[in-house]
């Protein structure tokens, strides 16, 4: 437990903020590359989404599109974008790949809130005459919002993750610790860098959480990820009955 | 394609290693996992702890994960040990969430059905939720097979031998078709064992070729798995 000591002593050092390497601006440059990930990731990926889920087509891609980005190594994608753009142009890259990896998460929360609606709801606003644009925007986004946060959470974890990564094709970020103390083999500044990361994560994990946790709230009953109606047993919809006879 | 014409050996070499590196953690994951879903299903109140524990430890970036293990469980930092058991963590945080939502697919109805038929607690899990839960359980082991494949790679960055190893030195050599060759192998490492998990699937399952009446609540509980966990 010494080297966690060791790590504690690391971060707390006055060096830390007035050195070569301040945590602020590594903090800093780590969030501005979530963030701006992130965003562009939504951009593309809730539109398609939202197609998706109010039409029902195209189900395939967004299966098919989280599936082949699971097997996408990232570190691979990091270095060849990187080595195609230029080691002079590495955030562009770096950038490339984050939304890469993002928008499949994003996708697939947007395209499950609105799959995970009720039926029934759907089509008694319909019947109600609202048009499809307004079942859209009026029922379907709002009732799933709290599963397209968690496609933004885990879009986000992502891009944290993998922008640990980016340090290594000469970017900064957090990960820049981890790669100079495994090299210069400073068990501190790696450890410390560790710390730092985890935290990172899990502090912006926690703000997606409260944040699905008050769209539950402001949506009363809405659809759960995990917990579909324990004693209703529900009847196959149309949706679903031509989903079955698809696969026989 | 000069490049892995010269080196076909070593690409062998290390998608045989990768594939090898990733097999355990996969395993441990299912074993792991799915007595912990069960009793996170089963006890109301061991399933908040147990769920937010679990979601917690995959928030964990890998890199830093590979870094902070070491010196917790008193191994080197070059161990290979060090990657199998950090992918292990992965793999049962994920697989436990699946295994979860897989026996809560499973009809409420069916279940009460199985009781009146006279089956007790034990032997309902086996003949009747375990069974019933089992194409939810096998889209969360996909989800968990093709991420592991994935993750491995990270572990070149703490000595371990894979076929990450091709991404560095393409990069420090300037090789693109070096990298290239890395993610192709590694991604046909997953389709394999997607492939393979498949087929062992249909193998141990014949009834889900057919769907029967509770297969619309099935299906959409395996997408829902398939589509929202994933690997960071």
């Amino acid at each position: 437990m010494n080297l966690f000591q060791d790590a504690l002593a690391w971060l707390t050092d006055p060096e830390r903020s007035s050195g070569p390497n301040p945590l602020v601006d590594r903090i800093g440059e780590h969030l501005w590359y979530t963030v701006l990930a992130l965003v562009v990731s939504a951009l593309i990926a809730i539109p398609l989404g939202y197609l998706i889920g109010h039409t029902g087509r195209g189900r395939q891609l967004a299966v098919l599109g989280s599936g082949a980005a699971r097997a996408l190594p990232s570190l691979g994608l990091l270095t060849i974008f990187t080595l195609l753009v230029g080691v002079g142009n590495a955030q562009v890259a770096a950038i490339a790949v984050f939304v890469i990896l993002g928008v499949p998460s994003i996708l697939a929360g947007a395209y499950a809130g609105v799959e995970a609606v009720d039926r029934t709801v759907v089509d008694a606003a319909r019947a109600m005459g609202m048009t499809e644009t307004q079942i859209l925007f009026r029922v379907e986004a709002p009732l799933g919002l709290p599963l397209l946060l968690g496609g933004l959470r885990s879009a986000a974890l992502q891009i944290i993750a993998t922008a640990v990564l980016a340090a290594y094709v000469g970017l900064g970020g957090l990960g820049i610790y981890i790669q100079r103390g495994i090299s210069l083999r400073t068990y501190d500044e790696m450890l410390g860098g560790a710390i730092l990361i985890v935290l990172l994560a899990l502090a912006v994990d926690a703000v997606f959480a409260i944040g699905e946790w008050v769209a539950r709230r402001a949506i009363g009953s809405g659809p759960t990820r995990s917990r579909p109606h324990p004693d209703r047993t529900e009847p196959l919809t149309t949706d679903q009955q031509s989903t079955l006879e698809e696969i026989r | 394609m000069n490049w892995v014409g010269a080196n076909r050996d070593l690409i062998v070499e290390l998608t045989l290693t990768h594939a090898r590196l990733s097999l355990l953690p996969i395993l441990i994951g299912f074993v792991v996992a799915v007595p912990l879903g069960a009793f996170a299903w089963r006890f109301r109140w061991a399933r908040g702890l147990t769920l937010t524990v679990v979601g917690l430890l995959y928030t964990i970036p890998s890199l830093a994960l590979f870094v902070l293990l070491p010196p917790i469980i008193g191994i080197s930092f070059l161990s290979e040990l060090n990657v199998t058991i950090a992918l292990s963590i992965y793999a049962v945080a994920l697989m436990t969430r699946s295994a979860t939502e897989a026996l809560e697919s499973v009809d409420p109805d069916v279940r009460g059905a199985a009781s009146a038929m006279g089956y007790s607690g034990w032997g309902r899990f086996w003949a009747v939720d375990l069974p019933l839960a089992g194409p939810v359980l096998l889209a969360g082991l996909r989800v968990v097979s093709v991420s592991t494949v994935s993750l491995v790679t990270v572990g070149v960055l703490v000595g371990s031998r894979n076929l990450g190893y091709l991404f560095l030195n393409g990069l420090q050599r300037g090789i693109v078709a070096e990298i290239a060759t890395g993610i192709v192998m590694t991604v046909l490492i997953a389709v394999v064992f997607d492939l393979l998990l498949a087929t062992a699937g249909r193998l141990v399952m014949p009834w889900t070729r057919g769907a029967g009446a509770g297969a619309g609540r099935t299906r959409r509980a395996a997408r829902r798995v398939a589509l929202t966990e994933g690997p960071t």
